[in-house]
């Protein structure tokens, strides 16, 4: 079990370079941007973090594929995955730990909003059991797209190629639940498997997970996003590695 | 020891590794020889466990690459094509890291093990650069001292001397040779002269197949000029007439001129065609500045047993 190892090496090559500090700070910026701009924050007269946690599906849409796309990518074109799969490390290692690196990554960058929430407890008496819960929320959608994002990087050598799939495949399952998707299945496809798909979307889910209301059904749901993307990213690397 | 038996890599319709066998025991060093695309590459993938063979298997001490290929993989110590590093590491961190993946544990050991590397790889003076800001050479050092690192029973490095000058070159082939006698060394190159510095064995790959297994005098054995008599005159003016004389020596072939070259070669190989060559220089008082029985020419067996793979 040396899933440690390679979490260290990981959160470490984050800090090495530019990248955290740069993905940090925009995320930090957009969030409250959005947040007291778009969201009214101050307008609303609440005492709540409604407005800050509603636009995070969105903003995840275009900052985590920034994370996502060099996770294989950048390793194929350097050759470094060759390096790496020769370790006597375990492929769910290097695949989990990879993973977990930009999710610890994404919730590091999550905690740093903290300000916000010093803010609307000064401002008034918000239920912090209710945003704690939306925080939890918030971060397991944000392993699910990096689930997305590292089976996209997966796939392609080219890191640009890996962020706009996995920003298209995000926003499709965003979207999932939306008419303009929905409609495209409507007309051909039994109501069950529609619904299905609808039950799919990241926004059905986190909707409920942004006004504090954490349900296992949620929890299972991210989660086995999160499997079901590294599995798959887990295959495509045995299938395009010789490439 | 190692054992690979019927190894094959098809990409679709392209074979590019068709059908290896062989064995190598503890204290062997192997040289990979033969064109670009000759497959030594992608044999080494295999043997490393990187790639899945399409038919084939690699056992390492009894221990099969593809179903227990951790066990197999912690024996290996591997430098990859090109000797990729992240770049943002420093090689320290970058050491400690391929240390502890390779389950040498934190603490005394991984410390030891690393400081052993990296003074036989003299990389004192880099430790705590950035990979990215080093020269070419020393990244190849970085790339040999992860795979030394653990000491490993197997060695298998692609292109170990790859980028480096003459005299890191040579103090890799010293680095080689210096491993104890109980490890397998696998080194894939395109320096015929490493080969004969190195090697204990040559494979010589051609079209993803085994065109020659043999040891470097062997090889050498193979080649025309091995016992032909070079003749190295100080004047060219009289060249013909030499040539002339040499011809007419009944263990004589032929000659081959090439300015103040003179190339006399056999009959048969029997050794005796020098002492007569060597006589006549003497007496007939030619211009001669040195005459040798020659070993062989590596490139031009090379040429022969690899021709026709870049048709």
């Amino acid at each position: 079990m040396k899933l440690n190892v390679v979490v260290k090496r990981e959160l470490q090559s984050y800090f090495a370079t530019p990248i955290a500090y740069v993905f940090i700070v925009v995320f930090l910026v957009l969030s409250s941007v959005f947040t007291f701009y778009l969201g009214n924050f101050f307008e609303r007269q609440q005492a709540d973090l409604i407005p800050f946690f509603s636009f995070h599906p969105w903003l995840y849409l275009f900052l985590v594929p920034a994370i996502s796309m060099r996770l294989w990518s950048e390793e194929r074109k350097t050759g470094t995955l060759e390096l790496l799969m020769t370790l006597p490390l375990s492929r769910r290692d290097i695949v989990l730990g990879k993973f977990l690196a930009a999710w610890i990554f994404a919730g590091l960058s999550l905690l740093l909003t903290f300000p916000i929430w010093i803010t609307v407890n000064y401002l008034g008496d918000p239920d912090n059991g209710v945003i704690f819960a939306s925080y939890i929320g918030s971060w397991l959608m944000a392993g699910g797209f990096l689930a997305i994002g590292s089976c996209m990087s997966a796939l392609t050598r080219s890191q640009v190629i890996a962020f706009v799939l996995c920003g298209f495949v995000s926003l499709v399952f965003v979207m999932a639940g939306f008419p303009m998707v929905l409609d495209a299945f409507k007309g051909w496809m039994p109501m069950l498997f529609v619904d299905m798909i609808a039950g799919l979307s990241f926004l059905t889910h986190f909707s409920a997970v942004s006004r504090g209301v954490l349900s296992l059904q949620d929890f299972l749901y991210f989660m086995s996003v999160i499997a079901v993307w590294l599995t798959a990213t887990s295959i495509v690397l045995d299938m395009k590695k010789g490439d | 020891m190692i054992e690979v038996s019927h190894l094959t890599k098809e990409y679709g319709p392209f074979t590019a590794v068709d059908d290896i066998s062989f064995e190598l025991v503890p204290g062997e060093i192997l040289g990979f020889l033969g064109p670009n695309g000759a497959g030594k590459s992608t044999t080494m993938k295999m043997l490393t466990g990187f790639l899945r063979p399409s038919a084939g298997t690699v056992r390492i001490w009894g221990c099969d690459m593809w179903k227990d290929s951790l066990t197999a993989q912690s024996r290996i110590g591997y430098l990859p094509e090109g000797a990729p590093a992240w770049e943002e590491m420093t090689p320290l961190g970058f050491l400690n890291f391929v240390g502890e993946a390779r389950g040498v544990v934190a603490g005394r050991d991984l410390e030891s093990s690393v400081s052993r590397a990296v003074s036989i790889m003299s990389l004192e003076s880099v430790l705590h650069q950035k990979i990215e800001t080093l020269s070419k050479g020393f990244k190849r050092r970085v790339g040999l001292a992860q795979a030394i690192l653990h000491d490993p029973d197997v060695l298998i490095l692609d292109e170990p001397t790859d980028g480096l000058d003459p005299n890191q070159k040579h103090q890799v082939r010293e680095m080689i040779k210096g491993l104890s006698k109980d490890k397998i060394v696998i080194v894939s190159t395109h320096i015929l002269e490493e080969v004969t510095a190195v090697c204990s064995r040559v494979m010589v790959l051609s079209e993803g197949r085994i065109v020659s297994d043999t040891t470097p005098a062997e090889l050498l054995e193979k080649s025309d000029y091995h016992g032909a008599v070079a003749i190295s005159l100080s004047d060219e003016s009289k060249a013909d007439e030499i040539v002339a004389t040499l011809g007419q020596l009944v263990g004589v072939r032929e000659v081959m001129t090439d300015g103040q070259q003179l190339v006399v070669f056999p009959v048969t190989d029997d050794g005796r065609l020098f002492p007569e060559v060597f006589e006549l220089t003497q007496k007939s008082h030619w211009p001669v500045d040195s005459v040798h029985v020659e070993k062989g020419r590596l490139d031009e067996v090379f040429r022969r047993l690899t021709e026709g793979a870049d048709r």
